[in-house]
C-alpha cells in the first residue's frame, strides 16, 4: 500500500468507528459484553500511550528519580484528579517539567 | 436555570460551543505543531502530513502512523494499530448517539467526523449538564458542531504551522510533552472505579514491558490486556 492508500484506509476506519453507534442507535442490539469491554478502551489505550512518554525515552526505560517527565506527569495527574480542569493540568504539567529540567540541569 | 428562548438559537449554541472549546486548545495547539514536526521528521511530505490531519483527524493516531511509516511498517500493521488506538471513539459514538437520534444523516456524518477526544469531552459535558431538564435547547447539536469545528480548525492550522516551522521550534521547550499531558487530563477523571483503574494500570505496564517490540505492537497488546483486566476485575466485584 502507498502511504496515501494507508491514510485513506486509516481515515475511513476512524470515521467508521466514530459513526458506528451514532448510526446504529436504536436499530441494532449491541452485545452486552462488547459494550462492557468498550468502557475500558479509553483507560487502556490512553494509559498505554501516556506511560511510555513518562517512563521511557527513545525506547529505553527510565525509572530513575532524575527523570523530569515522570515527576511532571505525576504532578499533572494529581491536578487532573483534584480539579478535572484540562487547562490547569496542561499548564501545571508544562511548568513542572520546565522547572524540573532547569533544576536537574543545574 | 430558565434561559429565555432567545439563548436557544442555532447561532448562540454554535458560538457557545466554540467558546467552551477554547481552553482545551491550549493543549491541542502545541500538539498539532508537534505532529507537523514529527510527520516531516518521519519522512512524510508536507502535503501528505497536512492531508493526514484532514483525512484521519486523530492526533494520537497520526503521531503513531508517522512513527510506523518511518519504521517502514507493513500497511496492515499501521491500519490495525490505528483501529486499536481509535477504538475509544466507538465509546464516544455510543455515548453521544442518543442525543443525535433525530438528526438527518449528513449532520450525523459531520458530527461523527468531528468526534475527537477533545470535542467529545466538551459536547458530552453540555449534554450531561442539561440532565433531565425539560427545557433543553432543540439546537444543542449546533453547540457540538461549534466545539468540533473549533477544534478542527485549530488542528489544521497548527499542523500547517508545525510543518512550516519545521525544525525551528526549540527542542528544549519540550512541547511534545503536551501530548501526554492532554491525555492525562482526559483519562484521570475517567478512572472512577477499581476496574477502570486496573485496566489503565495493566495496559500501562504491558506498554512499558513491550517497548522493545517492533512496529509499536506493544500498543495493541497493552490495549487488549487492559480491556481484559478491566472486564475481569469488574466481573469479580
Amino acid at each position: 500500500m502507498s502511504t496515501l492508500g494507508v491514510l485513506a484506509v486509516a481515515g475511513l476506519l476512524t470515521f467508521g468507528t466514530r459513526l458506528s453507534f451514532i448510526v446504529l442507535e436504536g436499530r441494532v442490539e449491541t452485545p452486552p459484553l462488547f459494550v462492557r469491554a468498550l468502557r475500558f478502551v479509553p483507560a487502556a489505550v490512553l494509559s498505554a500511550l501516556i506511560l511510555p512518554d513518562l517512563f521511557a525515552k527513545g525506547g529505553v526505560l527510565r525509572l530513575d528519580p532524575h527523570n523530569p517527565r515522570l515527576w511532571a506527569g505525576a504532578v499533572a495527574a494529581l491536578v487532573a484528579f483534584r480539579t478535572r480542569n484540562v487547562l490547569l493540568t496542561i499548564a501545571v504539567g508544562m511548568a513542572s517539567l520546565w522547572l524540573l529540567q532547569y533544576l536537574l540541569a543545574a | 436555570m430558565t434561559a429565555p428562548s432567545s439563548t436557544f438559537t442555532r447561532r448562540h449554541e454554535f458560538l457557545s460551543g466554540c467558546r467552551d472549546e477554547l481552553p482545551i486548545l491550549l493543549g491541542v495547539a502545541p500538539f498539532g505543531m508537534i505532529y507537523g514536526l514529527l510527520a516531516l521528521g518521519a519522512g512524510l511530505s508536507p502535503g501528505t502530513a497536512q492531508a493526514m490531519s484532514a483525512i484521519v483527524f486523530a492526533g494520537a493516531a497520526q503521531v503513531v502512523i508517522a512513527q510506523l511509516v518511518h519504521e517502514g511498517s507493513p500497511g496492515l500493521v499501521v491500519v490495525l494499530t490505528v483501529f486499536v488506538v481509535n477504538l475509544r471513539h466507538a465509546l464516544y459514538s455510543a455515548s453521544v448517539a442518543p442525543y443525535l437520534r433525530r438528526l438527518k444523516a449528513p449532520f450525523k456524518g459531520l458530527l461523527a467526523y468531528l468526534l475527537t477526544d477533545e470535542a467529545y469531552a466538551v459536547a458530552i459535558t453540555r449534554y450531561l449538564r442539561d440532565g433531565d431538564r425539560t427545557a433543553v435547547s432543540p439546537h444543542r447539536h449546533w453547540y457540538y458542531l461549534g466545539a468540533g469545528l473549533t477544534l478542527w480548525a485549530c488542528w489544521q492550522v497548527t499542523t500547517a504551522v508545525g510543518i512550516f516551522l519545521g525544525a525551528r521550534l526549540p527542542e528544549n521547550w519540550s512541547l511534545d510533552f503536551t501530548l501526554p499531558l492532554t491525555f492525562i487530563a482526559l483519562v484521570v477523571p475517567a478512572l472512577k472505579d477499581r476496574a477502570s483503574g486496573a485496566a489503565a494500570a495493566s495496559a500501562g505496564v504491558v506498554a512499558l514491558a513491550a517497548l522493545g517490540l517492533p512496529y509499536r505492537l506493544g500498543l495493541i497488546a497493552a490495549a487488549l490486556t487492559g480491556v481484559g483486566v478491566g472486564l475481569g476485575v469488574e466481573g469479580r466485584s
